[in-house]
């Protein structure tokens, strides 16, 4: 057995410790990992998502039991402070002695900081480590503004996490650009307006000399005499190789930092010494992106596993970011140095897009180039620079979109050689996807991650991988089926219509007669929802096919407590009524939030509380809010004509007619609405899945619009419509969606995905011409006489309501519930 | 929390000292989970009754140490049987406790037993 140790439990050292168990036999190595940090490896590249909530188990790259399943003993909190290479023996600061066959130093970096007057003061931090970012959540709660030094990719996150602090940010570069090993001066300036945009001051060419302050810092002073008054400074302005270690036992160190390594990443002085990751130098480079450390983790693998090894001679710097939420990527060689060469530059001040190429002196080849702004050409244009593969005769094409009108989809898959790498993480290659879908029959995103981890790492492959995917599968003639899941060979779209022609109305019918196996978590909701949209029956009924938010018609959050929303249509509610919501919050010990779509949100209940609490919203004369179900949310609405000196038609009244219309009507995902009194648009109307706007004409109806992560504008459908009118198409719009979305798709997806968009949306819905106008209708007019509170038939039937308990065998409810107390009311016990 | 996970060990019919009279059969969904309280322990009973077999594991979710197994949704990934937590949807193998769709722990499993109308568990305790 190979005793291996890794000194450094970063992202790379675990990334070794993976690879190394994957490519070996239990028992070929005994591996011990010494990290000096209190938890274990965790995901540097996204931490500054711990400022917006991530907890040290979400970064975590594998749990501590991870470590123990594979037989590897992880000592973290633990320094390693000698190297002892005659003995071959490691020896911790707490005196922990190991001996190795095989020594791997994976140390990683520390943040460089620049020689500046005043560095100790308090206030003044550095970006690197967990324990930097809780230092500086602390302090900031005391501060109002911040600067961070280093405007390149490490500052940046730096500058993202002191904004989401709520703190008023400066970013402090001494070069006269942004990002300057990846931008040029023309993409910096774009970069820079969009993040003055966010609210960022952006100072460029500022050399910071001092730091001000009398024990704490109170601002920066600048080589050219200008200062700059902050509470808070941090710095980010690069890494430092942790190459110390390494310098005490003897290994030769690059005079620019970094251990030194040859091609096979073994230490120039010592073979049975490897370094990887962004501790090694490697020709006189440092590498400090994580996708060529994880490469030389797979090298060394090889190596100590016998398999064959290529030589690490360098790693393509290429990236592609979201900084800020602003796009940013730069491929092969940004700046056109290497050789003579050509650009094609695209600007728009106005929209902040930035593109750059540069092409061979010959136009031929695609040598790199840059994108702020839109960088969804990135992975297409490094796969052209990296296999030089012959530009199309408009190479502006590249960065311009063909203009022609014709799609473009897909269409450079085919060019691509087949050892060309989609995921740079995991090393994984256009020829191993390709072998997976056509030999092993993978159909899916899921299965190819888990398969080969394709996309696993930092993501940035995933719409590649999945773009490529579809490729493969129609290449193959395989038709693209959205078949529901492995119980059913058919589509929702399919299913739904079995389900009205055959009559089913149960989950057990329809896998009996169309289906196979037991069913799973996919098709039991959306069979489930296919029902509910056909026949309107209670969904109780079938409990155990709805998933658990519909299941205990609750809305399931952090600790396993549900919470209640009653109804309050158009966010019309008289006092009598929020007096009752406050005793009933008050009586069962609830925590209340008025929620986004204008009612209020009661939390902490638990399940077999849940039917007493409905018991008296009922008797006050509520009714279900289905926040719980993939069915009609809320009708938000303005005070509209009745108050507003604005408006021009009555928006409340409006809103309460559509919202009871729909009440309880189930979809194939949420659904939300909007009325608004006037052209101002206060209920923000164009952000919902339907929503009107009043004219002094009549309504406007926009439909498929969008909020959440990827938020869309709703389309105009149809202008200047009375009431009935606008109700009519409504009802189509809704029926129409809910017989053709696929499961989950909310209705801006489905419009994406409709073939002819809104235009053909408008045929059907206002010109008819399917001729199915008066079946939606008839169908809509169906659900709405059908409608029956899904909480008064609970309430009011022993059987329904004896389901809600959390034991079948105690009456007492969930003893590991608990909660703890934030601004005067309670909160789930964090997980 | 980890601590809650290690009272949890999944039992092998042959070693079982304790059947545990959970509840009577009609007291559990067809075809779905309910939760039942042995000692300090959460245990999750499932009755697949398509196919006639019943299943008993932790009422923990090691992924976010959530006592919600028992109310999954179940189903079957090939012949395995199988729930969904109904928090994030990893999914467990109710034979193995395998997590069938990520890199989650597994869950421990108890055999059970129908009698006369009553459904046991059995521990080794």
């Amino acid at each position: 057995m190979t005793r291996i140790i890794v000194i450094g439990n970063g992202m790379v050292g675990y990334k070794f410790c993976e690879k190394l168990l994957a490519a070996s036999s239990h028992g070929d190595f005994q591996i011990t990992v010494f990290g000096e940090e209190p938890w274990p490896a965790y995901d540097r590249v996204h931490l500054s998502t711990y400022f917006s909530g991530s907890k040290v188990d979400d970064l975590s790259m594998a749990p501590r039991t991870w470590y123990q399943e594979k037989g590897i003993e992880l000592r973290t909190n633990e320094l390693i402070v000698a190297i002892d290479r005659e003995q071959k023996k490691v020896i911790s600061h707490s005196g922990t002695a190991r001996h190795y066959d095989k020594l791997v130093l994976a140390t990683g970096s520390a943040a460089f900081v620049p020689p500046i007057r005043g560095v100790e003061k308090k206030g003044v931090f550095v970006y690197r480590t967990i324990e930097d970012l809780d230092a500086i959540m602390a302090f900031g709660k005391t501060a109002r503004s911040a600067a961070v030094i280093g405007g390149g990719l490490l500052g940046l996150e730096a500058a993202k996490a002191v904004m989401d602090m709520g703190l008023d940010t400066h970013v402090i570069e001494f070069t006269p650009k942004l990002m300057p090993r990846q931008l040029d001066e023309a993409g910096s300036a774009i970069l820079k307006s969009k993040l003055e945009d966010l609210g960022i001051s952006i100072h460029l060419s500022k050399n910071t000399t001092t730091i001000h302050g009398n024990g704490k810092l109170t601002g920066l002073e600048f080589a050219d005499g200008s200062d700059l008054s902050v509470d808070m400074l941090v710095i980010s302005a690069g890494i430092k190789p942790r190459d110390e270690l390494a310098k005490t036992c003897g290994l030769s160190t690059a005079p620019r930092g970094g251990i030194i390594v040859n091609e096979s990443l073994q230490t120039e002085d010592d073979p049975d010494i490897f370094a990887i990751g962004e501790a090694a130098s490697c020709q006189n480079m440092i590498y400090g992106l994580v996708a060529p450390g994880y490469e030389m983790a797979s090298q060394v693998v090889n190596q100590l596993c016998g398999k064959a090894s290529k030589p690490f001679l360098g790693f393509d710097m290429s990236t592609k970011l979201k900084l800020l939420g602003v796009d940013v990527a730069s491929f092969g060689d940004p700046f056109g140095e290497t050789e003579s060469t050509k650009a094609i530059v695209y600007e728009n001040k106005n929209s902040g897009i930035y593109k750059r190429i540069n092409v061979s002196k010959d136009g031929k080849r695609l040598l790199g180039g840059l994108l702020v702004g839109d960088a969804t050409a990135y992975g297409m244009l490094l796969q052209m620079t990296q296999n030089q593969l012959p530009l199309p005769p408009k190479p502006e094409d590249l960065i311009l979109g063909n203009r022609d009108g014709q799609a473009t989809e897909g269409a450079g898959f085919k060019s691509l050689p087949a050892e060309v790498q989609i995921c740079s993480c995991e090393n994984v290659t256009k020829g191993d996807i390709c072998q997976l879908i056509e030999n092993e029959g993978l159909g899916s995103l899921d299965e190819i991650k888990s398969c080969c981890k394709a996309g696993t790492g930092c993501g940035g492959c995933v719409p590649m991988v999945n773009d490529l995917l579809k490729h493969q599968l129609k290449a193959l003639g395989k038709q693209v089926k959205n078949n529901l899941c492995e119980h059913f060979d058919y589509s929702r779209q399919e299913l739904m219509d079995l389900v009205k022609i055959k009559d089913i109305r149960s989950y057990d019918e329809l896998i009996d007669q169309f289906g196979k196996g037991d069913g799973c978590e996919i098709c039991k909701p959306a069979v489930a929802s296919i029902l509910a949209s056909t026949w309107n029956e209670l969904i109780t009924r079938q409990d155990t096919i709805q998933d658990t938010n519909d299941r205990y018609l609750a809305n399931i959050q952090k600790g396993g407590t549900y919470s209640v929303v009653p109804r309050i249509p158009g966010g019309e509610i008289t006092p009598e009524k929020l007096i009752v919501i406050g005793q009933v919050a008050k009586k069962y010990g609830l925590y209340t939030k008025v929620t986004g779509g204008q009612r209020i949100d009661m939390f902490g209940a638990r399940v077999d509380q849940l039917p007493d609490i409905w018991e008296e919203l009922i008797d006050a004369g509520f009714e279900s809010g289905h926040a719980y179900g993939k069915s009609l949310r809320t009708v938000k609405s303005c005070v509209g004509s009745t108050w507003c000196r604005y408006g021009v038609q009555d928006a409340v009244s409006f809103a309460i007619q559509v919202e009871e219309r729909y009440r309880g009507l189930r979809s194939p995902h949420k659904l939300k609405g909007a009325v608004s009194g006037c052209i101002r648009e206060c209920a923000e109307a164009q952000s919902k899945d339907f929503g009107l706007i009043a004219t002094e004409k009549g309504w406007n109806l926009y439909v498929c619009g969008n909020g959440g992560s990827k938020p869309q504008h709703a389309q105009l459908l149809v202008n200047d419509v009375d009431r009935e009118t606008v109700l009519k198409y409504i009802d189509r719009f809704l029926m129409f969606y809910i017989r053709t979305a696929e499961p989950l798709n909310r209705t801006a997806t489905w419009l994406n995905k409709l073939e002819g968009g809104v235009d053909y949306l408008r045929d059907v819905v206002v010109n008819d011409t399917l001729g199915i106008g008066e079946t939606l209708e008839k169908e809509m007019e169906f659900m709405i006489q059908t409608y029956a509170c899904e909480w008064k038939e609970v309430v009011n039937n022993p059987q329904l309501r004896a389901k809600f308990k959390h034991f079948v065998n105690d009456d007492g409810g969930d003893p590991s519930v608990a909660f703890q107390e934030m601004r005067g009311q309670k909160i789930p016990a964090s997980w | 929390m980890s601590a809650n996970l290690e009272k949890y060990q999944t039992a092998a019919t042959s070693r079982i000292t304790t059947w545990f009279k959970a509840a009577p059969v009609s007291a559990l969904p067809e075809n779905g989970g309910a939760c039942i309280k042995y000692k300090d322990l959460q245990i999750a009973i499932y009755k697949f009754s398509r196919r006639n077999e019943w299943y008993a594991c932790q009422n923990l979710c090691p992924h976010k140490m959530q006592m919600a197994l028992s109310r999954g949704m179940i189903g079957s990934q090939g012949d395995e049987p199988k729930v969904a937590c109904p928090f994030h949807k990893k999914t467990f193998s109710l034979k193995s406790g395998k997590n069938l769709n990520g890199d989650t722990c597994s869950i421990d499993t108890y055999p059970v037993k129908v009698e006369d109308g009553f459904v046991y568990v059995g521990f080794e305790d």
